[in-house]
C-alpha cells in the first residue's frame, strides 16, 4: 500500500477503520439481537437503514471528497484508491483542502463571521421570542391555539420569499426608511441592508418559531402554581421570574437556542440575499467554492470543517434529547 | 400576578407578531402596485399576476416542487413514524443510541451540509452502480425525505409519549398481534400527528432551496431554486404576486385543516 | 373475609401435596442493568385462588406480574402455565389476560367493542361474541352502558369494563395490577366484595399485585410478601399477620411493637428475652430451642395488649407506662403507652361498651399486660 510521501496518514487511517468497524458492529449486533423478532426488525431497519445510506453514507463521502485532488474531469476530483502499476493499489490523499482552510485568512473569518451571525441571532430569537412563548403558555386554551397557529403561519409560507420581503423594506427606499424619515428620526436613508444588521434580522425573522416551540412546550409543563407561592413568600413579580420561571424554563431555552444557533452556522441564503457581497458565511464559502470555483474537494473540506464547530453543540443538543425521552419512557 | 406584568407582555408580545407579520403584509401589498418599486407605492394593479400566470417556468416549477413534495413528505411519513414507533415503544435495544442519533441530527444540521452530502453521494453512487443517472426529481426527492424524516418522528414521538403506552400492551395481552395492535390501536390514536408530520414535511420541502440547488440538475428546477435565481438578479412584484398566491393557499389550507380538527372531536387517551 | 366456597375445601390445594399449581413460577430472576428486579423468585399458585403480592415501590411485584403477562421475559427462570412452559410466550398467545392500573380502555372504541376486542382476535362467530359481552356486561353490572365511550364513564365504571374485557377470554390466569388505587376509599371497600364475587362466580385465578396491605388481607387466599426482588413470605393472610416469619413481615403487615432483646432463658417452649430497647425482660412464645445469647426481636401486636390501672399479678408479660397520646377512631381507641426509659409502646383497645367517656387520658399511668403465647419472637 503507498501512501503519499507528504504525509503519513497512519493515524488517520487507524482512527478511521475504528470507526467504520465501529458502525459495522453496531449493525451486527443489531442484526442479531432483533433476530428473534422479525417485526420489530422490520420496524427499527427501515428507517435506520435510510438514513445510515442517505445520511450518514453521504458524510462519509464528503470526507473522502475531502482528501480528494481537484482535478478537472468529471467528476472534478481524483479518485481515492487506484491500481496503479504492477497492480498495485494506490491510495491518493491530498490535504490542500484543509491547508487553504486554516491558513487562508477569508476562512477563517468566513468562520468567525457565521458564528457571529448565528449566536446574535439566537439572542434576538431568544429575547423576541421568550415573550410570545410565555403569553402563549399562560393563555386560555382557546386563544393559545390562536397564537400559537399566528407564530407558526409565517412558517408555512415560503421562508425565502420573507427573506426576499425583508431585502424590500430594509432598502434605502424600503418602508422602514420612509417610516424613520417619517418621523424625523433622520434625515437621510440608513443603511440598513447589505449590512450584518440586516443578516441579524434575517436570521431572527426565519427562526423564530424554531425558538418559540419549544419554550412553549417547556413553560406550558410549568407549574404556575409555584409563581403564587413565590408571590405568597414575599417576592416581586420580577423576582419570582427570575428566581422561578427562568431557571425552570432553562432546558426550553437551551433546546430553542441550539435549534437556532446550530443550522442559523451554516445559513447561506440569509446571508447572500441581505448582507450584501462582502457578507462572509460558511455557508456562502461553500457553495461560491462549489458552485462557482467547481473545487469539490475544498467545497467538502469546508463543510467538514463546519460540521466539527457544530458537532459540539449537536451532541449537546443529543444528549438533552435522550434524557426528555428517557423521562417519558419512564413515565410509561 | 401585578396589574404591570401583563401590560409588559403583551407589548412585547404584540411587537414579536407584527415583527413576524410586516414583511408577509408587505409583500402582498406591493404585489398589487402600479409600477416595478416594491417600497414605493403608485397604484393599484393586478398586472404582475397576469405576468406571473402567463410565464410557463414558474408553473413549471412550481408543479414540480409540488410532485416533489407530495412524494417525499409521504415518504418521509412512513419512514419517520417507524423510527418513533422503535425509539418510543421498544424500549432499549441494540443500536437504540443509533438509531436515536440519526434521526435527530438532521434536525439541527445546516442545508448546506445535507446538500452537499447528499449530492457527493449521489455523484459517488453514480460511478459505482450508474445509478442515479444525473440529477433529478429522485435525486430531490430522496434528498427531502432524510431531511423531512426527523421532523416527522419528533413529531410522532411526542403524540406517542402522551398515549398511554398500556393500550397496545393491553391490546396484545388480549390477543391482538403487533401489526394489528399498530392498525387497530395505535394509528386512530395517533394519526393527527401523522397528518401534522405530513404537513411539516411539505411544507418544508416546498420550502427548501439549498438542497434543492445541489441536488438538481438541468431540467429540474423546483420553484424556490427559480425564485432564488430571480431575486439574485433583483427584486419585481411578480415575486410578490407569486408570494401572495401562496401565502393565501396556505391561509386556506390551515383554516381548512383548523376546521377539520375542530370538528373531529380529538379521542381523550 | 371467608365465603361459603373457600369454607367448604376441605385441603387448601397449597397444602395438598399431590395438587397441580395452575402456575409455577421457578427460578425467575429479572435484572434491568445492574439492579434485580426480581431475584431468584419460585411460587406456585392453584386453581381458583386469588393471590396477592404485597411490598412497597421497587419491591419487583409488578415486574413480576408483567412477566407472567408476557411483557417482560426474565433472564433466568421458568414460568409454567398449567404444565406448559410459557417463559418465552409473547402476550397474544397466552391464556392469561391483565386489567391494567390505568385500566387502558380503548378510547375509540365503545364499551361493548372494548370487550369485544379480545374475542375478535380470537376469530369467534359474531353471535357468539355478542353473546359472551352481554354476559359480561351483566356480570359486572354495566348492561345499560354499553354503547358508551370510555370518556363518557366514571372511574368505578371504568375499572368494571376493564374487568369484564379482561374476563371475556376466560382465561386461565387473570392479573391485576393495583385494581383499587384509583378508586376512592368507599367505591374501594365496595368493590373489594364485587371482585371476591366475581372471582369466585368465575372460577378464575387471579393473581394480583398490591401496595395496601388491607386488600391484600381482605380479598387474598395467600398474600406473598415482596422486597428487594425476593419473596419474603408467602401465607394466608392470618398466617401472615400472627405467624410472620421476619421483623419485615411483622413490621408491614399491621401494626406491632418491636423490641430488640437477647435471649437470657429457655424454659419449655417459652423463652425470657432481656429488653435493650427499655429495662425489660419479656417472656414469649417459642417452640424450638434457641441458645441463650442469640439476638431476637419480639413482636407484640397492639390489640393482644391488655390494659390494667392497677398492677396486676401473676401475668407474663407486665410494663408500667404513662399515655403520651391517644387517638380515637369510634370503634377502637389507639394509646402510646411511654415507660420510665422512654419507649413508646402502642396499644389498641376495642370500645366494647357504649360510652362516651374517655377510658383513659393524658398522663394516666397504666399498666400494659399481654400473654407469653401473644408475643412473636422473630430471628429473622
Amino acid at each position: 500500500m503507498q501512501r503519499p510521501a507528504s504525509h503519513d496518514g497512519g493515524a488517520w487511517w487507524d482512527l478511521w477503520f475504528q470507526v467504520v468497524v465501529g458502525l459495522f458492529r453496531q449493525i451486527g449486533a443489531l442484526g442479531r439481537e432483533l433476530r428473534g423478532s422479525r417485526g420489530r426488525y422490520v420496524v427499527i431497519a427501515i428507517p435506520m437503514l435510510w438514513l445510515l445510506a442517505f445520511f450518514l453514507a453521504p458524510l462519509l463521502v464528503v470526507l473522502k471528497i475531502s482528501v480528494a485532488e481537484r482535478t478537472g474531469g468529471v467528476p472534478p476530483y481524483s479518485d481515492l484508491v487506484a491500481i496503479g502499476e504492477q497492480g498495485l493499489v494506490q491510495i491518493n490523499l491530498s490535504f490542500k483542502g484543509y491547508v487553504t482552510l486554516l491558513s487562508d485568512p477569508l476562512y477563517v473569518e468566513s468562520y468567525l463571521n457565521s458564528l457571529q451571525f448565528a449566536s446574535i441571532s439566537t439572542l434576538g430569537c431568544l429575547l423576541l421570542g421568550y415573550p410570545i412563548a410565555y403569553g402563549i403558555a399562560r393563555a386560555t386554551p382557546a386563544w393559545r391555539m390562536f397564537l400559537l397557529v399566528l407564530v407558526v403561519l409565517p412558517f408555512w409560507t415560503s421562508s425565502l420569499l420573507r427573506t426576499y420581503a425583508l431585502t424590500g423594506l430594509l432598502r434605502d427606499n424600503g418602508m422602514v426608511n420612509q417610516l424613520l424619515m417619517a418621523i424625523g428620526a433622520t434625515d437621510a436613508p440608513i443603511r440598513l441592508i447589505d449590512t450584518p444588521f440586516a443578516v441579524y434580522v434575517g436570521i431572527t425573522y426565519n427562526y423564530l418559531p424554531f425558538m418559540v416551540l419549544p419554550l412553549v412546550a417547556n413553560l406550558m409543563r410549568l407549574d404556575f402554581t409555584l409563581l403564587q407561592a413565590a408571590a405568597d413568600l414575599g417576592a416581586k413579580p420580577w423576582r419570582a421570574f427570575l428566581s422561578v420561571t427562568l431557571p425552570l424554563s432553562l432546558p426550553g431555552i437551551i433546546a430553542g437556542s441550539l435549534l437556532v444557533f446550530i443550522p442559523a452556522v451554516g445559513e447561506y441564503v440569509i446571508p447572500a440575499l441581505l448582507g450584501g457581497p462582502e457578507a462572509l458565511s460558511i455557508g456562502s464559502r461553500i457553495w461560491e467554492d462549489f458552485f462557482n470555483a467547481r473545487n469539490y474537494p475544498l467545497a467538502a473540506a469546508v463543510a467538514l470543517a463546519m460540521l466539527v464547530l457544530i458537532v459540539v453543540p449537536m451532541l449537546l443538543f443529543e444528549a438533552s434529547q435522550e434524557r426528555r425521552a428517557e423521562r417519558e419512557a419512564q413515565r410509561s | 400576578m401585578s396589574e404591570r406584568r401583563p401590560f409588559l407582555l403583551y407589548t412585547l408580545m404584540v411587537f414579536g407578531y407584527a415583527f413576524l407579520y410586516l414583511p408577509i403584509a408587505s409583500v402582498v401589498a406591493f404585489s398589487f402596485n402600479e409600477t416595478r418599486s416594491v417600497s414605493l407605492w403608485k397604484g393599484f394593479s393586478l398586472q404582475w399576476y397576469g405576468r406571473l400566470l402567463e410565464n410557463q417556468a414558474v408553473i413549471d416549477a412550481a408543479l414540480l416542487s409540488l410532485l416533489i413534495a407530495a412524494m417525499a413528505s409521504t415518504l418521509a411519513v412512513v419512514i419517520g413514524t417507524l423510527a418513533a414507533l422503535a425509539l418510543s415503544r421498544f424500549g432499549r435495544f441494540k443500536g437504540r443510541g443509533l438509531l436515536s442519533l440519526l434521526s435527530s441530527a438532521p434536525l439541527v444540521m445546516p442545508d448546506v451540509m445535507l446538500g452537499i452530502s447528499a449530492l457527493f453521494l449521489f455523484i459517488t453512487l453514480q460511478q459505482l452502480m450508474g445509478w442515479p443517472q444525473g440529477r433529478g426529481i429522485d435525486t430531490i426527492t430522496i434528498a427531502h425525505v432524510t431531511l423531512c424524516v426527523c421532523y416527522v418522528t419528533v413529531v410522532v414521538r411526542s403524540r406517542l409519549a402522551q398515549t398511554d403506552h398500556s393500550l397496545e400492551e393491553a391490546a396484545m395481552d388480549l390477543g391482538a398481534r403487533p401489526w394489528k395492535v399498530f392498525f387497530l390501536v395505535t394509528l386512530p390514536l395517533i394519526w393527527p400527528a401523522l397528518l401534522a408530520g405530513w404537513l411539516l414535511a411539505f411544507t418544508l420541502s416546498l420550502d427548501d432551496v439549498v438542497i434543492a440547488s445541489f441536488t438538481s440538475g438541468p431540467g429540474s428546477s423546483t420553484l424556490p431554486v427559480l425564485i432564488l435565481s430571480k431575486v439574485r438578479f433583483g427584486v419585481t412584484p411578480e415575486i410578490n404576486a407569486l408570494a401572495t398566491l401562496i401565502i393565501v393557499a396556505v391561509c386556506i389550507g390551515v383554516s381548512l385543516a383548523g376546521w377539520l380538527m375542530h370538528r373531529n372531536a380529538r379521542p381523550t387517551t | 373475609m371467608s365465603t361459603p366456597a373457600r369454607r367448604q375445601a376441605q385441603v387448601d390445594p397449597w397444602q395438598d401435596p399431590n395438587a397441580e399449581p395452575i402456575l409455577r413460577i421457578e427460578g425467575v430472576t429479572k435484572t434491568f442493568g445492574k439492579t434485580y428486579a426480581v431475584d431468584d423468585v419460585s411460587l406456585d399458585i392453584f386453581r381458583g385462588e386469588f393471590f396477592a403480592l404485597l411490598g412497597g415501590s421497587g419491591c419487583g411485584k409488578s415486574t413480576l406480574l408483567r412477566i407472567l403477562g408476557g411483557f417482560e421475559v426474565p433472564d433466568k427462570g421458568r414460568v409454567l402455565i398449567d404444565g406448559t412452559d410459557m417463559t418465552h410466550v409473547p402476550p397474544y398467545e397466552r391464556p392469561v389476560n391483565m386489567m391494567f392500573q390505568s385500566y387502558a380502555l380503548f378510547p375509540h372504541m365503545t364499551v361493548e367493542q372494548n370487550i369485544a376486542f379480545g374475542l375478535k382476535q380470537d376469530k369467534r362467530p359474531a353471535s357468539e361474541i355478542g353473546d359472551r359481552v352481554a354476559a359480561m356486561l351483566d356480570l359486572v353490572k354495566m348492561g345499560q352502558l354499553g354503547r358508551r365511550k370510555p370518556d363518557q364513564l366514571s372511574g368505578g365504571q371504568r375499572q368494571r369494563v376493564a374487568l369484564a374485557r379482561a374476563l371475556a377470554k376466560e382465561p386461565k390466569l387473570l392479573l391485576l395490577d393495583e385494581p383499587l388505587g384509583a378508586l376512592d376509599k368507599k367505591l374501594r371497600e365496595h368493590t373489594q366484595f364485587e371482585l371476591v364475587n366475581i372471582q369466585e362466580r368465575t372460577g378464575t385465578t387471579f393473581v394480583m399485585v398490591t401496595h395496601d396491605q388491607e386488600e391484600a388481607m381482605t380479598m387474598s387466599t395467600r398474600v406473598a410478601v415482596m422486597d428487594a426482588g425476593r419473596i419474603v413470605q408467602v401465607s394466608t393472610p392470618s398466617n401472615l399477620y400472627e405467624y410472620p416469619s421476619s421483623k419485615f413481615v411483622a413490621e408491614f403487615i399491621g401494626a406491632v411493637n418491636m423490641l430488640r432483646g437477647t435471649v437470657v432463658e429457655q424454659q419449655d417452649e417459652r423463652v425470657l428475652v432481656h429488653c435493650h430497647d427499655f429495662a425489660f425482660d419479656a417472656w414469649a412464645r417459642y417452640a424450638e430451642p434457641l441458645p441463650v445469647g442469640t439476638d431476637v426481636h419480639v413482636a407484640v401486636r397492639p390489640e393482644k395488649i391488655d390494659v390494667a390501672e392497677t398492677e396486676p399479678s401473676g401475668m407474663d408479660n407486665v410494663v408500667r407506662g404513662r399515655v403520651v397520646e391517644i387517638a380515637y377512631l369510634g370503634d377502637v381507641s389507639i394509646y402510646h403507652v411511654q415507660t420510665d426509659d422512654g419507649f413508646v409502646l402502642r396499644v389498641q383497645e376495642t370500645h366494647a361498651a357504649r360510652s362516651a367517656d374517655p377510658h383513659y387520658n393524658w398522663s394516666d399511668v397504666l399498666y400494659l399486660v399481654w400473654h407469653a403465647r401473644d408475643a412473636i419472637v422473630l430471628t429473622a
